[in-house]
Formats: structure tokens, C-alpha cells, sequence
């Protein structure tokens, strides 16, 4: 007997749908559009697998079904371990993005430092530049030239988390400096 | 002595739960941890042992062999892997537990701290014994669990918003790998390792290179592969200093070891080693131009971590008995090392009450002893001779050099040029927290001996592999012959009736 291998296509498009819709919320901000993303890829998987298995059968118990009419009772197996593992992990990111909203009043993926800190240069960078078209003076200029020895009187009063580095005591100095 | 094999998965599992179980007790915890971690290495060693006199190690679970069960198999790579992580989470865990000791009641790690640690323990060892693609993924899964809710200990706004960017990368890999793993099932039928290995020549040379594809993304993303890499630096320095030490030792390596085991056994043809060796030269390159310009000690090891993940790709990607030989040895190594470095960073957190290099300084004057692990750890690192460093990035260059073709140079090239940067980027650090004058005086603080005490051992393991290179190196031939070969690993796992002893009650209609 030929088995019947070509999958459905009704199937088939689900898988696409659900794995396209996830994506689009996977890539938004919210922790929580995520994690329903997240959800959604998941059972386009689980579909996958499902067309991964071939086509229906009886149930694949010996003495029920003959060998032959049988469905693949092993993709059964492991979307089930997927599906409990994805019910694992939703839990813990919707608690993450619970902790989220308590401490930011938001539960947005932010930043990553290194990305604020090279969009801080480049703003910096761009005032630079602005300031060289209208020309500056010694005095301006001696006044963005420091080095590290002249830091030091700023870190007493500084108030940062203790994660930034060089850069981000320049950039508060010098917010410092306009706001005065 | 193939019951062996599913103790490393079993001892920390059960650990765990009761561990969970005496969540009051956070001293009883500790013990449960120790002992269970401490019988974990003795089982390794002891598979160390029987995999390389006897052969591969094969469970078959609940008595059906492997083409109809699932079988858990130790080779040669598995336990090195195993005893090194058993190595690493053992220090680390004493580590952590003088942590605990030395902060007092309110410093001492949470409940959960203990049985997320063996969770993590127990995914780490059944990825590296998992003979089937799906376990790996369980096993995959298990560890990311347990990383996330280490990731995110108390639950503080920077943890948490590093720990969202390192849970949704982290997913996506595992969809990835999920819907590789679905693909290749309905393509072969099977998800046995050693099936796969059989029948995966008989597909289409472009669906092969499409599933290869989609395996080397989602392992690659856990590896940390430029440019696949860029969610490490950020998350890994947040977590606390015993868990980014142990993440950085061991799990970047798991995505390794994932790697090693699918193209040798599965994707033999070569098709995306040039590919695979383009980004092992741009990791290398990448990752070290990061570490030169951090100024915080902790994300620039993180981007050194980064860094060196290429060299272990570059031996793979060589495809030679003597490159994967080197890849192996750099990796237990490098596992070493790193682990040290997080440490000791830990400890320099602890004593200048800072990592910022800019603010630290006076450390060579205040804790010599200090001094001495960092340098030697960092020196190991960078790879000056004699220490294991050099042995394995010799090893490597060796490699490279015996391929002969133009892009492996440039690959020779640029680790020697990452070498150097990589001591450029060490130096600096040594030089500004060590060397210079503190800026502002330091806290007081002292560094307690226990936390002391595992760092200077993981750091001394790190050079002693310098003196047992030798063997070592004799050991990672034999496993990376082994490993292309493939015979060794695929007819322990297949056995010739192809049932094992496995019983059903009723079995008449069955396999005819």
C-alpha cells in the first residue's frame, strides 16, 4: 500500500499564518506582544510537526489498529513536550514583563547599553560638528578638550549606576555644563 | 558500567527537587548541592575512564535500543565536556556558597538559588549525552529555564531589563532549532543522531544545506557567532558574579558542542565550512575590537568571551582531525578560564566596590593575592606560552596552517592578530584596576577566603592543563578521529536487532 505523503495544504497555510503573524509581534517592543509572538510560532510548530508526521491514522495502539493504519504517535509525543515547555516559558516572561511594569510602569524591551551609548556619542558628535560650521574659539575648545585627571572632581558628585564607563561621565559633565 | 551514563542527568535533577523540598534550609540546601555536584565529577571522571578504554557508553531508555527508543550516549567529547562542567559548576557553586556565608543571612543566596543551579546543572549534562536531536532540544530548554531565572535573581531593574533582551534571543534560537528539528523528522523519519547520520545522505544536497542552515542559526545564536553575538555582552555582566562566571563558562559551550557534534556527524560534506569559517574570523575580530573599548571589567571579559568563541569555530570549521583536536582542547580551556576571569571579577567587584576601570586602582597594593589570579588567568587567556592558552591556540594555528588554503591563513592571521589585541585588552584592564593609583580611595572591604579559595582553583586547573597538554592533547585526537570517523559513535548507538530487550505486553501485531 502507497502511503499518502503530500501534506495538506490547509495545513500548510496555518503553519505560515501563525509562524507570519509571530514574527510581526516578535519584533514589537512590548514583552508581552512577544511572548503571545512567541505563542503563536510555537504552535505553527506544533502544526509542523503534525504535517511532519504523514498523514492521519487510527490510534497507534497494538491490537487497535492495524500497523498500517496507524498515525506517527511520535510527533504526537513531542509537540506535547513542546507545548508544555512553551506553557513553562510563557509564564515566566509574563512574570518578567509583571516585574517589568512594576518597576518601569512599562514592559518594553529596552535598549541595550552599548546602543544608547553609541546613539549618545552620535547626538554628541552631531553638536560637535554643528559647532565647528558656525566656528569656535580657544576657549570652547579648551573647554571640550579634558582628560581623565580632570574627572575626578566630577565623581564625587556624580550619580550613576556603576555600569557606565568613560564616555558617560564626559556626557553628564557636559549636560552639567548647559543646564548651568 | 553504562548505568554511568544517566547519573550526570539523574544525581542533579533529584538534587534538585530536594533541594526545592528544604527551601528553608538554606544550609542543608548547600550540602544537598555540594554532594550532588561532587558525585557528578566523580561520574564523569569515572566515564572519562570507560569511554576512552572501552568505546561510546550507550543507554537505552527503558530497555528499547535506539532506533525505536532514546538512547543517552557518552563518546570520548561528551565526557571531557562532562567532567570540565562538572569542574566549573562545582567551584562555582562553592564559590557562591562562601558568597553566602560572608554576607550574612541577608547576602545569602535565595531558596531558589540552589535547585535553579542543579536544574541548570542537569540540562548542561543532558545536552552533552543527549544521542537524539529532540533531547538535545529538551535538554536545550532545561538549561535556558534555568538560566533565565538565574539571569533574573531578585528581579532589579537592570537584571530584568537585561534579562528581556537574553529571554527573547533565546527563544527565537529555540524556535529555530525547533523548526529545524521539525523539518529534518518529517525529511528522515528519525531524530536519532546515528539514524540521522545514515539516512541524511540519501536527501537532496539542498534541502541538506537548508536544514544545516537552519541548525547552525540556532545553535549559532546560543554559541554567541558574530554576528549572532550581540545579546551576550549586554546580558551576561548584569547577573550576579558566580552566575555570569558559569554562563560564561559553560553555556556559550553547549551551542559549541552542538555544533561539533552535527558537522561531524550529520553535515560531513563541507558545504558552509567556509561560511562557518568567515564568522569564526569575524567573531574573533569583532568581539575583541568590542573588549578593547569597554572600560568596564565585566563587559569587556564578556566581549573577550565573544572573541574567543571564534578561535573554537575557526578548528571546527578546519574540518581536519587536527583542527576539531585543537577546537576541543581550546574549549575545555577556554571553559576554565573564563570561569576564573568572572570570578575574580567578582572579587575585584567585592574589594573596589566597583568594575568600572576608570574608578578602580591601587588593587596589586591592597590584595596582591588578588593580583596574582587575575594576571595568570588573564595571561592564560591571551595565550602566552607556557600556559594552556598558547597550547591551544598553537594547536589552532597549526590547523590552520596545515590546511594550506588562502582564507585558513587569513584565519591564522587574524588569531594571532586577536592574540595580541586580546593581551592589549587584558593588559589595560590589569593596568588600570591594578597598577595605577586608585582615583578615590577604596572601600573597605576584605575578600573571604572561601570566595578566594575556588577562584585560585579554577584558575590553577586552567593552568595545569598546561601540564597535562600531553595526554590531553593525545585524548582530544583520539575524540576528534572519533568524532569523523563516525563509525565508533553510530554502531554503538545502532545495534544489530535494532529492539534491545525491550518488552510490550502484546505484541502480536506488531513488527512484522
Amino acid at each position: 500500500m502507497g502511503v499518502e505523503m503530500s501534506p495538506s495544504l490547509a495545513l500548510v497555510l496555518a503553519v505560515g499564518v501563525l509562524v507570519g503573524s509571530g514574527v510581526y509581534l516578535l519584533l514589537e517592543r512590548s514583552l508581552s506582544r512577544v511572548i503571545i509572538g512567541i505563542t503563536l510560532i510555537s504552535n505553527g510548530v506544533n502544526l509542523l510537526f503534525l504535517i511532519a508526521g504523514g498523514a492521519a491514522g487510527g490510534p497507534p495502539l497494538v491490537g487497535t489498529t492495524e500497523p498500517d493504519q496507524m498515525a506517527d504517535p511520535l510527533p504526537q509525543a513531542m509537540v506535547l513536550t513542546a507545548i508544555v515547555i512553551n506553557l513553562g516559558i510563557t509564564a515566566f516572561v509574563l512574570a518578567m514583563a509583571y516585574r517589568s511594569w512594576q518597576l518601569h510602569g512599562h514592559d518594553e524591551v529596552q535598549d541595550d547599553l552599548e546602543d544608547r551609548r553609541i546613539a549618545r556619542r552620535a547626538a554628541r558628535h552631531e553638536e560637535d560638528s554643528r559647532a565647528d560650521d558656525v566656528g569656535t574659539d580657544l576657549a570652547t575648545e579648551a573647554a571640550e578638550a579634558r582628560d581623565e585627571t580632570e574627572e575626578e572632581h566630577s565623581l564625587e558628585t556624580a550619580h550613576h549606576g556603576p555600569r557606565l564607563g568613560a564616555d558617560d561621565h564626559e556626557a553628564e559633565q557636559r549636560d552639567r555644563g548647559e543646564s548651568t | 558500567m553504562t548505568w554511568l551514563v544517566a547519573l550526570p542527568v539523574v544525581i542533579p535533577l533529584v538534587a534538585a527537587g530536594l533541594a526545592l523540598a528544604l527551601a528553608k534550609h538554606s544550609r542543608v540546601q548547600g550540602v544537598i548541592s555540594v554532594v550532588a555536584l561532587t558525585a557528578v565529577l566523580i561520574v564523569a571522571v569515572a566515564l572519562i575512564f570507560v569511554t576512552h578504554t572501552v568505546g561510546p557508553q550507550v543507554v537505552n531508555v527503558g530497555g528499547w535500543a535506539a532506533p525505536v527508543g532514546i538512547a543517552v550516549v557518552t563518546d570520548r567529547l561528551s565526557a571531557l565536556m562532562l567532567v570540565v562542567s562538572a569542574v566549573v559548576l562545582l567551584g562555582v557553586l562553592l564559590y557562591s556558597l562562601a558568597q553566602g556565608l560572608a554576607d550574612g543571612p541577608k547576602g545569602a543566596p535565595v531558596a531558589i538559588y540552589h535547585p535553579t543551579y542543579l536544574v541548570l546543572a542537569a540540562g548542561v549534562a543532558m545536552a552533552f549525552t543527549s544521542g537524539d536531536l529532540f533531547n538535545l532540544y529538551v535538554g536545550f530548554e532545561i538549561l535556558l529555564a534555568a538560566s533565565f531565572v538565574l539571569l533574573t535573581l531578585g528581579g532589579t531593574g537592570e537584571r530584568i531589563r537585561a534579562g528581556a533582551i537574553y529571554v527573547v534571543v533565546s527563544l527565537l534560537s529555540s524556535l529555530l532549532f525547533l523548526i529545524s528539528i521539525a523539518l529534518l523528522y518529517g525529511a528522515t523519519g528519525t531524530l536519532n543522531l546515528a539514524q540521522l547520520a545514515d539516512r541524511i545522505d540519501a536527501l537532496d544536497p539542498g534541502l541538506q544545506t537548508v536544514l544545516q542552515i537552519m541548525l547552525l542559526m540556532g545553535f549559532a545564536i546560543k554559541a554567541a557567532i558574530f554576528p549572532l553575538s550581540a545579546w551576550l555582552p549586554d546580558s551576561y555582566p548584569t547577573a550576579p558574579a558566580p552566575v555570569t562566571a558559569v554562563f560564561a563558562g559553560l553555556l556559550t559551550k553547549v551551542g559549541v558542542y552542538a555544533i561539533i557534534r552535527t558537522q561531524t556527524l550529520l553535515f560531513t560534506d563541507g558545504t558552509l565550512d567556509t561560511v562557518l569559517m568567515l564568522a569564526a574570523l569575524l567573531t574573533m575580530l569583532v568581539g575583541i575590537a568590542g573588549a578593547v573599548a569597554q572600560e568596564d571589567i565585566k563587559r569587556l571579559l564578556s566581549f573577550t568571551l565573544v572573541s574567543h568563541i571564534g578561535f573554537m569555530i575557526f578548528g571546527i570549521s578546519l574540518a581536519s582531525d587536527v583542527g576539531l583536536s585543537a577546537a576541543i582542547f581550546y574549549v575545555a580551556h577556554h571553559i576554565t578560564v573564563q570561569t576564573a576571569l568572572f570570578l575574580v571579577s567578582g572579587l575585584i567587584e567585592r574589594r573596589g566596590g566597583t568594575t568600572s576601570l576608570v574608578r578602580l586602582g591601587s588593587l596589586a597594593k591592597v590584595a596582591p593575592a588578588l593580583g596574582v589570579v587575575f594576571f595568570v588567568s588573564a595571561m592564560n587567556l591571551a595565550g602566552i606560552p607556557p600556559m594552556s592558552g598558547f597550547l591551544g591556540k598553537a594547536g589552532l594555528l597549526q590547523a590552520g596552517l596545515a590546511d594550506g588554503t588562502p582564507l585558513a591563513l587569513v584565519g591564522v592571521a587574524v588569531g594571532l592578530a586577536t592574540s595580541l589585541l586580546t593581551l592589549y585588552a587584558v593588559v589595560k584592564a590589569w593596568n588600570k584596576a591594578f597598577w595605577q593609583e586608585a582615583p578615590e580611595p577604596l572601600p573597605e572591604a576584605s575578600v573571604p577566603r572561601g570566595m578566594f579559595g575556588p577562584t585560585a582553583v579554577l584558575a590553577a586547573v586552567g593552568v595545569v592543563i598546561a601540564l597535562v597538554a600531553g595526554p590531553l592533547y593525545s585524548y582530544t585526537d583520539a575524540a576528534a578521529r572519533d568524532l569523523r570517523l563516525q563509525d565508533p559513535y553510530i554502531s554503538s548507538v545502532l545495534v544489530d536487532d535494532g529492539r534491545g530487550e525491550g518488552q510490550s505486553a502484546d505484541a502480536q501485531g506488531g513488527d512484522s
